[in-house]
């Protein structure tokens, strides 16, 4: 068998409980497992970030994934989880359209996989850019990323980023939109009338 | 059977991972009726989309320097993870709005707009 | 005996002398063990992470017995009264064991309604972020268990997570009482992490760089080297930092999500015996890790008030190796634990003598206080940086190898920060990688710390 590959080993690990709780966040029928399932595959997902050597990306994961998004979704999860939303059944056939959709999907995409991690020796033969340029693969050495990451935001191109001050900038103004828009969205609006419905709902929606 | 273990991890591996969570999203997004469900579907597809660009930039896994999305990749990847982030927001105060007005988040009786 | 003793001689030197540029000692001893006794690199890693970890849980647990005590000892004086005084000894040293054990002798029930799994589940998570977040704190220069280039945000990224293991307690418990407490709790937690990522940046951004260990290394020397002290407005943001710290861990005054006068006990109602410990041990853990973290950032950490290494040893402990790099890190250690059980006992000191805020003064706080007095703090840092104003780290100024003290100035590689401001300004293209700039560098480095007269 050889050496044991430490970075084989604990891409088996997180890479098995990333897979194993996306599937179980679609086939849980219950909305707050599948919230938990959600939470444990990004924080997964996170490992496999540190592993490929994008650890800013990796941090940034856990902040903003699964520390910021995560706990939007699992507060919406809580507000509306009365007892007859938080296990919805599908019905049969909408599960057989939907496992049909999804096999052809992967049968699509593993194919592409395999074919895509070719060793590079035979990736260059059916490149003819690659032939020209004698390029001699060392071992990886993990460098920082984090301040040339920062930089290539700011706008000061590498030799391995290009700028990205524009996007940088439209996100931030795309980031002020989306609060003001979400926060008018889920204002909690006086109602004149609360006949239909109980005030328990408006309650919590008011105490948000 | 235990040669993955002492094989360097490639590309390959990576992609998988990332095309099983999008599959596994896109079914979510199919088959769910809680709408949070669907919600959940959309950040998984993305997920594994964040998974192909990181994989992509890797110079651990695509060790032919001319293969390299080089920290492009990454940084890519940093915007996909804040438009994600707003993108929930939003949609989490439209399903807000929605259990507001019709005391349910069953998408399938999201249908005063049919016929 | 004597090979005993030779293989640890060799190995202490070895830790000394090897990788002058982080102090890996994890790496050293590793080295050590394959080289020199042939064992399986895999196994000797995992064995070096799971010693590491070890050492972690060790400090947690420790920590917790150390703290359950005080927090009684110190509440009991405050209200003057005595505190535990039967169980081992005059000053019940032994009280938290004789807690632990009534605590496992509990009977463990889980409420008729509630999600078995998620109710289970719900404390190991809590304590998981607060025990995941001590992998990139470092203790003193080397000694961390991961020791990676952004440790600030991983500590704050898990330190997040926390509020997870609080919402599903509060909702599994099948209680309204819990899901009240968890919900307020939870917003109480995310509220605080914007003012409180704000603080972090400021010491981040005078540092220029998110490693812990460059960070504590950078306050070498005397007390007036610290953060602290560096302008008035890391003064004031030290203090805004240790209130959004204290409400992050749901400490008093901003306790009411366990307020015991008002929600029962908020989201862990249901809990007894060990769940409820553990969710005691995560609350403790997280307080020592702002407090510890606090310490770094501000307060120096590992270097004390007085550069005691250096007048014993001659030098720093980052450029020491062998026997003395232990003693002086030793010393950090312990000058680190010091400061750090010192803002836990702060922090104990404020419960116990301020009333209870409601959530929504608590909310205001957050939002209407700290959030804005932080982000001024952080434009005034910035403006003292731009204008090089005289800071606290002028009076006593203390030269380690490879680290200037120029603003940002730390070497990270051929991309640096330092080469795109003080490049010339004409033209934007990459900086080419020989050694001439280097030199370049260098000597207008050197120019200007000369100018400054050192």
């Amino acid at each position: 068998m050889g050496e044991i590959n430490g970075h084989a080993l604990l891409f088996l690990f997180f890479g098995l409980l990333t897979c194993l709780f996306s599937l179980a966040v679609v086939f849980s029928a219950n909305v707050v497992r599948m919230a938990f399932y959600l939470i444990l595959a990004l924080a997964a997902t996170s490992g496999l970030h540190f592993l490929a050597g994008a650890d800013f990306v990796g941090a940034m994961q856990l902040v903003l994934y699964v520390g910021g998004t995560l706990v939007l979704l699992v507060f919406g999860v809580m507000l509306t989880a009365q007892n007859p939303f938080v296990s919805l059944r599908t019905a049969g056939g909408d599960w057989i359209v939907a496992a049909l959709v999804g096999g052809i999907l992967l049968v699509i995409l593993i194919p592409v996989a395999f074919q895509v991690g070719l060793p590079p020796s035979e990736a260059s033969l059916m490149d003819r850019r690659a032939e020209r340029e004698t390029v001699v693969s060392t071992e990886p050495v993990s460098v920082p990323t984090a301040t040339r990451i920062g930089l290539g935001l700011l706008g000061v191109p590498g030799d391995d980023v290009s700028g990205y001050l524009l996007p940088f900038e439209i996100i931030s103004i795309h980031l002020l939109v989306v609060l003001v828009g979400a926060a008018y969205l889920a204002r909690a609006k006086r109602r004149v009338a609360s006949d239909a419905r109980g005030g328990v709902e408006s309650g919590v929606a008011e105490s948000e | 059977m235990f040669e993955i273990l002492s094989q360097p991890i490639g590309l390959t591996h990576y992609l998988i991972v990332g095309a099983v969570m999008f599959v596994a999203g896109v079914v979510c997004m199919a088959t769910k009726r809680n709408a949070l469900g669907v919600l959940m579907g959309i950040e998984l597809v993305l997920n594994g989309a964040n998974l192909n660009f990181v994989a992509f930039g890797s110079n651990f896994l695509e060790r032919n320097p001319a293969y390299q999305l080089g920290l492009d990749g990454q940084i890519i990847s940093l915007f996909v993870i804040v438009l994600a982030a707003a993108e929930a927001a939003v949609a989490l105060a439209i399903v807000l709005n929605f259990y507001n007005n019709h005391s349910t988040v069953d998408v399938d009786r999201a249908d005063e707009l049919k016929g | 005996m004597r090979r005993f003793l030779e293989a640890a001689r060799e190995l202490l030197q070895r830790v000394g002398n090897f990788d002058k540029k982080t102090r890996r000692v994890q790496v050293a001893v590793s080295d050590y063990l394959i080289s020199h006794w042939g064992w399986y690199p895999l196994l000797v890693h995992t064995l070096m992470a799971l010693l590491a970890a070890a050492l972690v849980l060790l400090v947690i647990a420790g920590g917790s017995v150390l703290f359950i005590w005080m927090e009684r000892k110190v509440a009991g004086r405050i209200q003057d009264r005595l505190g535990p005084t039967r169980v081992g000894g005059k000053f019940g040293w032994l009280q938290t064991i004789a807690d632990g054990i009534k605590l496992l002798s509990k009977e463990d029930l889980c409420p008729a309604g509630a999600d078995t799994l998620l109710f289970r589940i719900a404390p190991y998570v809590a304590f998981c972020a607060s025990y995941g977040s001590f992998i990139a704190l470092p203790f003193a220069t080397g000694w961390v268990g991961l020791d990676i280039n952004v440790a600030v945000f991983f500590v704050v990224a898990v330190l997040g997570l926390e509020v997870f293991g609080v919402i599903l307690a509060g909702y599994a418990s099948a209680s309204k009482w819990s899901l009240f407490g968890a919900m307020r709790e939870a917003a109480q937690v995310i509220s605080y992490e914007v003012p409180l990522g704000l603080c972090i940046v400021i010491p981040v951004m005078i540092a220029g760089t998110m490693d812990l260990t460059k960070i504590g290394n950078l306050q070498a020397g005397w007390f007036t080297n610290w953060y602290l002290f560096h302008d008035p407005f890391t003064f004031i943001t030290f203090f805004v930092y240790y209130t959004c710290a204290l409400a992050s861990v749901n400490r008093a005054p901003f306790d009411l999500a366990e307020a015991e006068s008002e929600l029962v006990a908020g989201f862990h109602t249901e809990y007894s015996g060990l769940r409820w410990s553990f969710f005691f041990m995560a609350e403790y853990g997280s307080m020592f890790l702002v407090s510890a973290l606090g310490s770094v950032l501000f307060l120096g950490g590992w270097n004390g008030p007085f550069p005691l290494a250096q007048w014993i040893f001659g030098q720093h402990a980052s450029e020491l190796s062998g026997f003395s790099f232990v003693i002086a890190n030793l010393l950090g250690l312990m000058a680190f634990m010091l400061k750090a059980v010192v803002a836990v006992t702060v922090m104990m000191w404020i419960r116990w003598t301020l009333p209870r805020l409601r959530i929504d003064q608590v909310i205001t706080t957050c939002w209407k206080y700290c959030t804005p007095i932080a982000a001024v703090m952080f434009l005034g840092v910035i403006t003292w940086q731009l204008f090089g104003l005289p800071s606290g780290g002028d009076v006593l100024p203390y030269h380690q190898q490879g680290v200037r003290r120029l603003p940002g100035a730390l070497r990270e590689g051929p991309f640096d920060t330092a080469e795109v401001l003080y490049a010339p300004k004409k033209d934007m293209l990459p900086a080419p990688k020989d050694s001439a700039v280097d030199a370049r560098w260098h000597a207008r480095a050197r120019l200007a710390s000369d100018r400054k007269g050192e």
